[in-house]
């Protein structure tokens, strides 16, 4: 780590896992650290800081520079002190006349084979050489001027050991120049990422830096910009483009990636109210130091001209925009808000929460409807994708979330990863199952596609169990049934924990034949035998983890699926001890806090149910107000109402319905039917082509808050500039909710979270102050575990004893037909974000510029398509066309394609089959038809004529 | 594309190669010079191929190839004439000799003749160090070699 503001102090090596504690003496100063900790590391904890060059404690030590010798009393010669453990009574001397000369000497070399171009490098006052060379009193280079890496020319001609610059990548220069070749990239691509692009080639003199082959540059190469390599360079020769732009930052404020729901903690290292570049902090307990291309580089959209920064209003949305003062914006908002519940009724309005904003903005604005609006219509996008994780770990477990935290990952010894892709869709936490599998922890993968993680560099064999879309609850039954029938359950974790006569229950339902692999094969197309190994090997292994997405919850049977995944866990034991577990991957950053914070229609924050008189009481008594015991509508019914004309105002915060939620033209029309539909957001996104008022809104780099990940961690969310809109978001949903007759009087969001503590049992010890002290905590917070939960269900469930739900498979309706023979399901892609309104203004479109469609082979072949050509996708909803890509990473049968780009709008296809308890849309799951298409389908030329008109923006209006 | 690449069968081939040694513990190494002997060089197209047979990547596989200047990224000539450069044979005039045999046969290091007959290498030290310099010739080493010693062996094998 580059240390120009010490942000993380580097110990130089990683820190040892032992409960074992070795007491030495380094330069006369004691102290002790766990045995296996590298004689370094504990110099660092002593506080002194031994030179060293190819060592950061990112990485495990390799001992290549030499500039880290020591010497140590009873040891003969001068080891290396990265690769040297610590021993008992060990008397170790950093600073002697000897080792000045070796160290002296070690960078005279280094020195011979580098730039002397200090003052106009990009790492100027950043740079670990140039920190060396001034610790080790480099004063003279003695070696004459001979051959070189760096020199473009020499005296004979051009120099054949130099290399240009490779700019291929859009976010950081490789500068072969400045390479000292310490391999600190190679290892940090190895260990910390696992995706092994890159390599030193060559050997001796020759030996070089090489992202993949002779003839790969960065971006053809394996490289997925993580930004691992750039974070640990000790000098300007892998650095970000933002640095060689602008300079060194001058500070830095810690807060949390806005991207996906691993929850990344950043250190965004700014210069003034510019951000020059955002880098993973170590101490982030989600992501130890590492980070993915989004997080680490795709920022630029928060400053990108497509945002909006004045609010607009029009009459109708076939009007253009008319740019106007806030006052006129949230007046025209209000007055049209109440108009229309004067003239429709208190329940004809509603607003939608987003899984991209804060805890206290979310809070806020389910408390604009409840208490200000006095309607339950408040929901939020967690709805189109894991609603069923919060009914079906609640009714088996007794929580709305997953049970342990990231960490966990690196005790278990077999991940069951079901509808998930987690290098593409969360991939720092891919990159720390990645290291987990290299150490020998065995993969079972559950999904249509053959996912990258199968091809996990270094791993041994994973299991893949190709199923049908829409299959999932006949396979994992079936699992259980093998299970159970092969007596691999643990019956004292079943009886302490369960409830024995229930699951004797649950064991008769489960030997029943229809769920035997063999009668599952013929539904699933999974073959029974890896059908009975998965069950073997997840119920052999000690600690057996599972992690899962929206290829769970996204289905007809999402909730069900959720409470089959929970029968394995209870079945195996798997809960309750680090490495195990039952773990939803969350989609977006927020998707835990906004389900927390009360955005259900059915739910005050904290999961309690609106009828519950009790709780409703407290919010009664803290809101002054009374309040409906009736639960709201739901996203989709608040579309089948609108539609009805019964639903007709809607406040819609960061959320872009229109091209996430499914069977797109019901929802286009659904909004075209309202009277009031107010958009909140950082673009004019495809929702805004329906809505009447369009309030500007506010990046995360702008504004105080709280999200929460996955793992339930609270993190902080830190202004590190001025809103570019003028205000935070949750002061516009308070200016809102005042001309709404709400006398609301926030200063700060951390008001807000005291209000969420002082009525919510889950959160009671939360405080800003807690966070700012604890970096983050994980909910439950509260007297019983003041600083937090990180494993659930230690002891017992929450819920009291684990519940056995019968998991009966039900088809989905929607089945592939002679109309429709083809399977499509939906998923990611690494460098793109949900609906891309984000990635797609940022450089990121190098990665996916455009959504395109997978098909196998011979499904291409029967239809007449090429690799490459447009095809026409056709379901019973609607019809889109895209880009073909042939890859037998789909079984025949199934096609597959992302939702990232809105000119494609694969949700025109998807339809509006749900789940049944949670109504979470069926997006993986659509039947359709493919074929050859020479260009748009008349949806998209027709919406993208509307989207155009509808964005039109007059000038503002003199005043 | 190189020449490999255009041969029909150079996956098959390829592919018999990899399975040939995939169960072996340390399989690259087999693998790279059946490869080389198959084709006489390392094709770069084969390097993915190798990866994904063996849960590596080819950044990795090209690491490996690059490091042993025995494997090489590209067809030599029929014949390979190989001088010692190493410090014993220095001592003993191999640089004068080198610059000798350049100028005999007309190319330099890592070069081959226009009729791409003889390709000339250096190479640090054959084990020969009593009786250097010395050169190699195919399987044959030459020791106290000198420049009518090579251009003999050159002749003889008809390079």
């Amino acid at each position: 780590m580059k240390d120009f503001i010490i942000p993380d102090r580097d110990f130089g090596t990683p820190a040892a896992k032992s409960a074992v504690t070795i007491s030495l003496l380094v330069d006369g100063i004691a102290v002790s650290v766990p045995a296996g900790t590298s004689v370094m590391r504990a110099a660092a904890v002593a506080g002194i800081s031994v030179p060293k060059l190819c060592a950061t404690d990112h990485v495990s030590a390799f001992g290549s520079c030499r500039l880290c010798v020591v010497q140590i009393d009873g040891m003969r010669g001068t080891p290396a002190s990265c690769t040297t453990p610590v021993a008992e009574g060990m008397v170790v001397h950093t600073q002697t006349d000897d080792i000045a000369r070796i160290r002296k000497g070690v960078m005279e070399l280094y020195i011979s084979d580098h730039p002397l171009d200090c003052l106009t490098c990009a790492a100027n006052g950043d740079c670990e050489l140039q920190d060396m060379a001034g610790a080790v009193g480099l004063r003279e280079v003695r070696y004459e001027a001979g051959a070189n890496h760096f020199a473009r020319r020499d005296a004979e001609g051009p120099n054949p050991e130099y290399r240009p610059k490779d700019q291929s990548n859009p976010y950081f220069t490789f500068d072969p120049a400045k390479c000292i070749v310490c391999s600190r990239c190679v290892r940090a691509c190895e260990e910390v990422q696992g995706t092994f692009a890159l390599t030193i080639e060559g050997r001796g003199f020759d030996s070089r830096v090489s992202a993949g082959m002779m003839s790969d540059s960065f971006l053809s190469s394996d490289c997925v910009s993580c930004g691992a390599c750039v974070q640990v360079c000790p000098t300007a020769t892998l650095i970000e483009n933002k640095v060689i732009e602008i300079g060194t930052p001058e500070h830095i404020v810690k807060t949390t990636c806005a991207y996906c729901g691993v929850g990344c903690s950043f250190d965004a290292h700014m210069r003034g109210e510019e951000v020059v570049r955002m880098v993973p902090s170590k101490d982030g307990k989600a992501n130890r130091g590492h980070s993915c291309v989004k997080g680490r580089f795709a920022w630029g959209y928060a400053t990108h001209l497509d945002r909006k920064l004045e609010p607009m209003i029009r009459e109708k949305i076939t009007d253009p925009w008319q740019v106007v003062t806030w006052d006129q914006a949230l007046d025209f908002a209000a007055s049209r808000m109440r108009q229309t519940q004067a003239a429709h009724g208190v329940d004809s309005v509603g607003v939608i929460t987003s899984s991209r904003c804060t805890n206290e903005e979310t809070y806020l604005v389910q408390k604009l409807a409840r208490a200000v609006l006095g309607t339950n219509n408040t929901d939020t996008c967690a709805r189109v994708c894991h609603s069923p994780t919060g009914y079906g770990l609640r009714t088996t477990f007794g929580t709305s979330a997953g049970t342990h935290d990231f960490d966990s990952v690196e005790d278990t010894d077999l991940a069951l990863v079901i509808g998930a892709n987690p290098t593409d869709g969360h991939p720092v936490f891919a990159s720390r199952l990645r290291k987990r599998l290299r150490q020998g922890a065995g993969l079972i993968v559950i999904d249509p596609r053959e996912i990258d993680l199968l091809k996990t560099p270094h791993m041994g064999q994973g299991l893949h169990l190709p199923l049908r879309p829409g299959t999932n609850v006949a396979v994992l039954t079936s699992i259980a049934q093998v299970i159970v029938a092969e007596k691999l359950y643990d019956e004292e974790f079943i009886r302490t924990r369960c409830d024995w006569d229930e699951f004797l229950g649950y064991a008769e339902f489960l030997m029943d034949p229809r769920h035997s692999p063999e009668e599952v094969e013929k539904l699933s197309k999974v073959p029974a035998d890896l059908i009975r190994q998965a069950a073997r090997a997840y119920a052999a292994a000690p600690r057996g983890s599972i992690y899962y997405g929206l290829g769970v919850t996204e289905h007809s049977q999402g909730s069900t699926t959720v409470m089959s995944i929970a029968n394995l866990a209870m079945l195996t034991g798997n809960i309750g001890v680090p490495g195990t577990g039952v773990n939803p991957l969350r989609g977006q950053n927020n998707v835990q806090g906004s389900c927390d914070m009360g955005s259900f229609p059915h739910e005050y924050p904290g999961y309690r149910h609106v009828s519950d008189k009790a709780t409703r009481e407290i919010y009664e008594k803290a809101w002054g107000v009374p309040l409906s015991p009736e639960p709201g509508l739901r996203i989709p019914n608040m579309f089948d109402e609108a539609l009805a004309g019964r639903f007709r105002g809607l406040y819609c915060q960061g959320e872009d319905i229109v091209q996430s939620d499914p069977d797109t033209r019901h929802v286009t029309s659904a909004l075209s039917a309202m009277d009031i539909v107010i958009v909140h957001d950082l673009f004019l996104n495809e929702t805004s082509n329906y809505a009447h008022v369009f309030l500007p809104g506010s990046s995360f780099l702008e504004k105080d808050g709280t999200f929460t990940n996955a793992e339930r961690r609270i993190n902080m969310v830190r202004r590190a500039m001025t809103p570019k809109n003028g205000y935070e978001d949750w002061q516009i949903t308070q200016m809102l909710a005042n001309r709404m007759g709400a006398n609301w009087g926030y200063t700060h969001p951390s008001e807000i979270m005291d209000e969420i503590a002082m009525t919510t049992p889950s959160f009671a010890g939360v405080s800003y102050d807690l966070l700012d002290r604890e970096g983050s905590v994980q909910w439950p917070c509260n007297e019983k575990a003041p600083l937090g939960t990180p494993l659930m269900h230690v002891d017992g469930f929450v819920r009291g004893k684990g519940h056995f739900i019968h998991t009966e498979y039900v088809a989905t309706e929607e089945r592939s037909g002679p109309r429709f023979p083809l399977l499509l399901t939906t998923g990611r892609i690494l460098s793109q974000y949900n609906v891309g309104a984000q990635t797609r203004r940022t450089d990121n479109l190098v990665w996916h510029p455009e959504d395109i469609l997978e098909i196998h082979p011979s499904d291409a072949e029967n239809r007449g398509v090429r690799d490459g050509d447009w095809v026409r996708v056709a379901s019973r909803s609607g019809e889109t066309t895209l880009r073909a890509v042939l890859t037998e990473r789909v079984a025949p049968g199934v096609v597959y394609t992302t939702f990232h780009h809105p000119t494609t709008q694969a949700n025109v296809v998807t339809t509006d089959n749900s789940d049944w308890a949670t109504n979470c849309p069926e997006f993986k799951v659509t039947a359709v038809q493919v074929s050859p298409s020479n260009g748009p389908s008349e949806w998209q030329e027709e919406y993208g004529s509307h989207s155009e008109r509808s964005r039109r923006i007059l000038p503002a209006a003199a005043e | 594309m190189s020449h490999a690449a255009i041969s029909a069968d150079f996956s098959d081939r390829l592919d018999a190669i990899i399975a040939l040694h995939k169960e072996r513990e340390g399989p690259l190494l087999p693998i790279l010079h059946d490869i080389q002997a198959e084709w006489d060089y390392i094709p770069e197209e084969a390097q993915p191929v190798i990866a994904a047979a063996l849960g590596m990547t080819r950044a990795e596989v090209h690491g490996v190839v690059s490091f042993y200047h025995d494997f090489r990224d590209h067809p030599a000539g029929r014949h390979v004439l190989r001088l010692c450069r190493a410090e014993a044979c220095q001592s003993m005039g191999a640089d004068a000799l080198a610059d000798q045999v350049r100028a005999a046969l007309g190319i330099n290091f890592h070069e081959t003749t226009p009729d791409g007959r003889l390709t000339l290498e250096p190479v640090f030290c054959l084990g020969l160090c009593a009786c250097g310099p010395s050169a190699q010739m195919g399987d044959r080493l030459l020791g106290r070699a000198n420049l009518a010693k090579v251009q003999k062996l050159v002749a003889e094998a008809g390079a």
